[in-house]
């Protein structure tokens, strides 16, 4: 059986930051119901290097994040791996790299893809802005339906 | 008439800052500045919030040291709800605390020497910047970037088992903890499938640090005199001088390793510490009050705590530290560049401590949290050791248990002065009689800043993200160069 991960990540604590986390969460309540062996999920504030590790355990690889990127709701796109760190922020590390870093130190490559869901604040916040609580609606849903596609064909 | 290089951000850097450095007409370095230009807004954010609240609260400044604010936060509540002063909990509850700690420290420091520093001592300051970085390491030296990493997961599972989350994790509350660890949780760490075990984090600890020395041992004139400036070190010892991360008193140590500040209660802090308001940046900069602003700025963090304690309670970590003393004859350790010596010491001593940790049969107790408890008060101080430096939380209290106020001096705030003298330095040696800025020049600047580990996202709360840029102005203004990356 495939394996796939969901891994959401972002902080929670900065209002739409943790668009992915919290599409995490959802996902992991539906898989425990649906999919339990085929789908793990996993957290955390932002990705690093041992996520490299791992990404390497598994077939496939679904990275949530939230976006304020000028996207209509969110964005479902493939992952290929790069080692561009567009992030100078020195623990943070963007999902591609991740992948590089999974393919030249563990010999892996899982397909993977990149969900980014429009945010639209990010202050010191728990709760997501209204906008944002719609997206993620939406973007659970088209989640799901690719998910539960995937392991019905496979 | 003088010119005005600008370097932002500084790449590598938790969060980011900008660099500004002032040339005369003759080239020459006359005055330089780490500006930290995003608004710190923090304390007064949990300002109206119930105390018992802030130990979560407080992991939402950033995710890069979350741990460290939720203790430093727990420790300060442990006084408000009369749990003694920092050392009043249960064995189990200070235990578990202690190692949520130690595995942050641990992994902190894993992945700033591995991930941040090391493509430095591989390559040169004057490598290849494509090659300076994880992935220029796992292809020239691919068992040591798998290290790093393996490491790093060690850490994290560290905080995971006693944290019992990744993300805004609740193992402390105010007066103890909410989870003890099961022996089968111990076992997963102590006897999990290699390397994922807490021998193989002490054996892997003490070759990492055998690889800095060996760099040290060809390079040492080159490590020894790079932004190499006396300074005064602080930080927490434990009451019998031992190295110690968690809890102790406030020591100081000047230069020549005088006593500056003799072991004093750190619920004391303001007596002894104050910090000054500078224009130009948001981060302030603290210094003893007895010296004042100009003699009294110090370091903190790996360097300071080993130039500040008397000796470290593990033994193999000892055997380091006195080989890393003899180097300067017993006397404090002024050169920069061995903050990466003394970072990769307190690997080693957090490997001892996590594997002595878990053999304890304390952390399989039941009294998590303390029973009989002093009397409430108002205000609560917590102090740790962060892998940083020392972290220093304040809350008050009114009668309806809200915080009225909150000052946190974080880690790298503490090495505000000292990180503007490291760029000075460098500034001074790599970019005197230059017209021109090249990328080791550049790199020089961020190696000085980078021994630091700073985490500009703390220390301003900043969400950090940008494309690092460059500009040179000439002496009337205009922008003789400019250089983005991107």
């Amino acid at each position: 059986m495939k394996k796939i991960l969901v891994y959401g990540y972002g902080n929670p604590g900065r209002q739409d930051d943790g668009l992915g986390v919290h599409c995490a969460k959802r996902v992991k309540e539906w898989a425990e119901k649906h999919f339990p062996e085929a789908i793990d999920v996993d957290m955390n504030y932002q990705l690093n290097i041992e996520d490299a590790e791992k990404i390497s355990h598994y077939d496939e690889v679904i990275f949530a994040d939230a976006s304020a990127e000028d996207i209509i709701e969110f964005a479902f796109t493939t992952l290929k791996p790069s080692k561009a760190q567009l992030e100078f922020s020195m623990h943070a590390m963007a999902p591609a790299y991740v992948l590089y870093l999974c393919h030249t130190l563990f010999g892996k490559q899982p397909k993977s893809h990149l969900l980014h869901i429009r945010g639209y604040e990010w202050g010191m916040k728990e709760e997501l802005t209204g906008k944002a609580k719609q997206n993620l609606d939406k973007s659970f849903r088209a989640v799901t339906m690719l998910l539960t596609n995937y392991l019905s064909d496979n | 008439m003088s010119k005005k290089i600008t370097i932002e951000p500084v790449t590598r850097v938790e969060g980011h800052g900008k660099v500004t450095i002032q040339l005369n007409d003759n080239h020459e370095v006359i005055d330089s500045r780490l500006h930290i230009v995003e608004f710190r807004g923090f304390e007064r954010f949990v300002q109206g919030r119930p105390y018992w609240e802030a130990p979560v609260l407080v992991q939402r400044l950033c995710g890069i040291c979350p741990v460290s604010h939720h203790i430093a936060a727990a420790k300060a509540l442990d006084v408000i709800v009369g749990a003694g002063d920092g050392d009043g909990l249960t064995a189990v509850g200070e235990k578990m605390r202690r190692l949520m700690h130690y595995g942050q420290f641990f992994q902190s420091h894993v992945l700033h020497f591995f991930h941040l520093s090391s493509p430095d001592f591989l390559f040169g300051i004057d490598g290849d910047p494509a090659m300076r970085n994880i992935i220029g390491i796992a292809m020239t030296n691919k068992e040591l970037a798998v290290q790093g990493v393996m490491m790093r997961k060690f850490g994290q599972e560290v905080i995971r088992l006693t944290a019992g989350k990744k993300i805004h994790g609740t193992g402390a509350i105010p007066g103890g903890i909410n989870k003890n660890l099961s022996i089968a949780e111990c076992d997963e760490l102590l006897k999990g499938p290699d390397p994922l075990n807490a021998d193989k984090m002490v054996e892997w600890s003490l070759s990492a640090l055998e690889f800095f020395k060996n760099y040290h041992k060809q390079n040492h004139t080159k490590v020894d005199d790079f932004a190499s400036f006396p300074s005064n070190h602080l930080s927490l010892v434990r009451k019998d001088g031992a190295l110690d991360i968690y809890h102790g008193v406030l020591r100081a140590v000047d230069a020549n390793g005088k006593r500056i500040l003799d072991d004093v209660d750190y619920h004391e802090y303001y007596n002894y510490i104050e910090e000054e308001v500078k224009t130009w940046s948001y981060m302030k900069f603290p210094y003893l009050k007895h010296l004042g602003k100009e003699k009294g700025w110090y370091r903190v963090g790996p360097l300071a705590r080993l130039n500040t304690c008397d000796f470290i309670p593990a033994p193999l970590a000892q055997k380091e530290f006195e080989e890393f003393k003899a180097y300067t004859h017993g006397k404090p350790n002024n050169m920069s560049l061995h903050y990466h010596w003394a970072r990769l010491i307190e690997v080693l001593h957090s490997a001892e401590v996590i594997r002595d940790l878990l053999h304890d049969p304390d952390l399989q107790n039941d009294d998590l949290v303390v029973k009989v408890k002093g009397e409430k008060k108002h205000e609560g101080i917590g102090v740790i050791e962060a892998p940083r430096g020392t972290l220093f939380h304040h809350y008050k209290i009114d009668d309806n248990d809200l915080i009225t106020m909150a000052n946190l001096i974080v880690s790298t705030t503490n090495n505000n002065e000292p990180m503007n003298r490291s760029v000075a330095s460098t500034a001074r040696a790599f970019m005197n009689e230059h017209e021109t800025i090249t990328e080791p020049m550049m790199n020089a600047v961020e190696v000085a800043i980078r021994a630091y580990d700073p985490c500009l996202s703390c220390a301003t709360h900043a969400l950090g993200q940008m494309p690092l840029e460059m500009t040179i102005l000439g002496p009337d203004g205009h922008v003789l160069d400019h250089k983005m990356k991107d």
